[in-house]
């Protein structure tokens, strides 16, 4: 199998299970989730900060007062790897036209400069949230195999896509096949590791904000 | 009923609900929350992570009710929770958490670890691994119907004491009153001065109230130990009292857990709405004053500042009552650092306080507070819970500091104006 032959499969059937299983992976989590429901709350609400759940999937992306200060990298590391990240999959021309030929749907792209950046930010980032995981006390305790396989799996597409744009060590062609295998690996693991926060975080906010918005202590 | 490990585990999957699956999937392992729990930056011992109080409850969820996880239990290759793991976490979900919800407010992921603690204690409890102190106080309040053994009697005797001091008839099973006035055991043994200002308050707005004998008790340490099955009963009384009684509001006294048991747990531990309104003493109170009702005179000279409790502010939602309150009997008024609903606890809440071998603990996690009212420079705290009251002048008094401690009803009963 050639260069060309292992792209060939990486934009084909490779894609499409990963897809697949992607897709068939995040439902099966929705359902784990949800289909677990809840008892009705019968105490009667407070009534002033309607919509408390839905502001609280925003407004928990802010640091409440003072604990910027306290965990700087955690906070600063964790915006930069994220903006990164999210500019980087949507706004890069190429994955825009990649999107454009599998749905149909398109948007301006950013120049690739700032996308490079942003990329390399983003990666920088994770390097150094790894550093801390591995040098803060809490973090450290905390994490096991699924927290590092989960950086691992992030850094990859991140890695392979910067490689494969700046044309380094590898032949282009093995490279952006690399690089599609690496995200086809993410969007497997996905569902089933704490990546799942991609989803499910809206679903945490919204628990949060709508338990403490009845008592009303809006978000 | 015996307490064993399956009927715990049992207890677990039984509280695991839609919230908490999205809890722990969302987590991401960041240990913010540690940031902002006070058994952590006191100690600086990761342990009291506040997610990390709650693994063992992460991995029944993990194991039961995720596709991957029963996979790893089918093979075997999953870790199961025993009896040995849950006396280790046993310090970590009582004696190391106050359910003071700080941590939920700053997870970014938006995890209430407080909701999860909560039911956690359930299975804790149901496989016998509650702190002997709970275990005690939850079964004087079951047998003798207070959790610091408290009898009707001992009530009466303060009721002649109040009306002796202040000349006012203190109402007790009065049908049809507006008011039904509860108090926590603290406020009966160590407070008398609540139930003087509550007779003073109410014969100046010129409103009905009275005690009920069957329901004087607002704690409920069911809640605290993590029993619905108790703290249903307890919740039972108050409302049969009331309903007896036919009051339109029944009055929670100030005592954090008490509101939160009757306020928000009471109807879900029942399985029905009530047919009357709970409202915190300090609500009233604020009612009182916007409808003119709190007639007060003179101010406070010296600087105080006001300890929020965590279930009357954080998860009650009263944060500008007492702040209106205050400002009526007191010029010199100042704000802690991350007052409100940043509010450090007192260390004492959610049971803790009743837990002797906490103590060495609680003291050490004080420090936050004692922070936090040095750099106030007040001479006077005022707060609104009997509970963070007496931990508070623990507290105080272990580091030497003279600042005293009052309860914002007495404060501004002191300040009343006379004959109206």
């Amino acid at each position: 199998m050639n260069h060309l032959d292992l792209l060939t499969f990486a934009r084909g059937s490779a894609l499409n299970w990963a897809l697949i299983i992607f897709t068939a992976g995040v439902v099966l989590r929705l359902f784990e989730i949800l289909g677990l429901g809840r008892k009705a709350d019968l105490a009667k609400p407070r009534l002033d900060s309607p919509g408390s759940g839905w502001r609280t999937m925003f407004t928990r992306s802010l640091p409440p007062e003072g604990m910027l200060k306290r965990d700087p990298v955690t906070y600063i590391g964790g915006y930069v790897f994220h903006v990164g990240l999210f500019l980087g999959i949507f706004f890069f021309a190429p994955h825009i036209e990649f999107f454009r030929s599998m749905t149909g749907l398109g948007w301006p792209a950013l120049p690739s400069a700032l996308v490079d950046a942003s990329v390399v930010a983003a990666i920088v980032a994770l390097a150094a949230l790894l550093a801390h995981r591995l040098n803060n006390p809490v973090k450290r305790m905390l994490s096991g195999f699924g927290d590092y396989l989960a950086w691992a799996l992030t850094l990859l597409p991140l890695l392979t896509g910067y490689m494969a744009y700046h044309h380094l060590f590898v032949e282009y062609t093995l490279m952006l096949a690399l690089h599609l295998f690496s995200v086809e690996l993410l969007l497997v693991c996905l569902p089933f590791t704490k990546l799942f926060h991609t989803f499910s975080v809206f679903i945490s906010r919204w628990y949060n904000g709508e338990i403490f918005g009845r008592k009303g202590v809006a978000s | 009923m015996s307490a064993t490990l399956a009927k715990g585990i049992n207890s677990f999957k039984e509280v695991l609900d839609a919230p908490i699956a999205s809890f722990f999937s969302s987590c991401v392992h960041c240990g913010l929350c540690a940031e902002a729990c006070l058994f952590y930056t006191e100690t600086g011992d990761p342990k009291y992570t506040p997610i990390h109080k709650l693994e063992p409850l992460r991995r029944v969820w993990q194991q039961e009710y995720t596709l991957l996880g029963k996979l790893g239990k089918m093979l075997g290759l999953s870790k199961p929770v025993t009896d040995e793991e849950l006396e280790e976490w046993k310090p970590l979900v009582y004696n190391s958490c106050t359910m003071c919800s700080r941590c939920a407010m700053v997870c970014p992921v938006g995890n209430d670890m407080t909701y999860m603690i909560r039911k956690m204690r359930e299975g804790m409890a149901a496989s016998g691994h509650a702190p002997a102190g709970l275990v005690s106080a939850t079964t004087r309040s079951v047998e003798i119907g207070s959790p610091m053994g408290i009898r009707l009697p001992a009530v009466k005797a303060q009721m002649k004491h109040v009306q002796d001091d202040t000349g006012i008839e203190i109402p007790m099973d009065v049908a049809g009153a507006e008011y039904m006035v509860l108090m926590s055991s603290m406020e009966i043994i160590n407070f008398p001065e609540y139930l003087a200002a509550i007779a003073r308050i109410m014969k100046q707005a010129g409103k009905t109230w009275t005690l009920c004998s069957e329901a004087f008790e607002a704690t409920n340490s069911g809640i605290q130990i993590g029993a619905s099955d108790i703290a249903k009963v307890l919740v039972q009384r108050v409302v049969d009292g009331a309903e007896k009684l036919k009051v339109k509001t029944v009055i929670s006294p100030e005592c954090g857990h008490a509101f939160t048991a009757l306020r928000w747990e009471g109807p879900n531990l029942i399985g029905r709405a009530y047919t009357f309104d709970v409202q915190h003493i300090l609500e009233v109170l604020d009612d009182f004053r916007s409808a003119g009702l709190l007639k007060t005179s003179g101010f406070e000279e010296a600087r105080l500042t006001f300890h929020d409790p965590c279930q009357i502010v954080r998860r009650g939602g009263l944060l500008d009552q007492p702040r209106n309150l205050l400002n009526l009997v007191a010029k010199n008024y100042v704000e802690t650092k991350d007052h409100g609903k940043m509010n450090w606890c007192c260390g004492g809440g959610g049971g803790v306080s009743a837990i002797e071998e906490a103590e060495p603990l609680r003291l050490q996690a004080f420090k936050v507070k004692k922070a936090q009212l040095e750099e106030t420079g007040a001479k006077t705290l005022v707060t609104a819970c009997a509970n963070c009251r007496i931990v508070l002048e623990e507290g105080l008094e272990h580091y030497h500091m003279n600042i005293p401690v009052v309860g914002l009803t007495e404060l501004i009963a002191e300040h009343l104006k006379e004959g109206e």
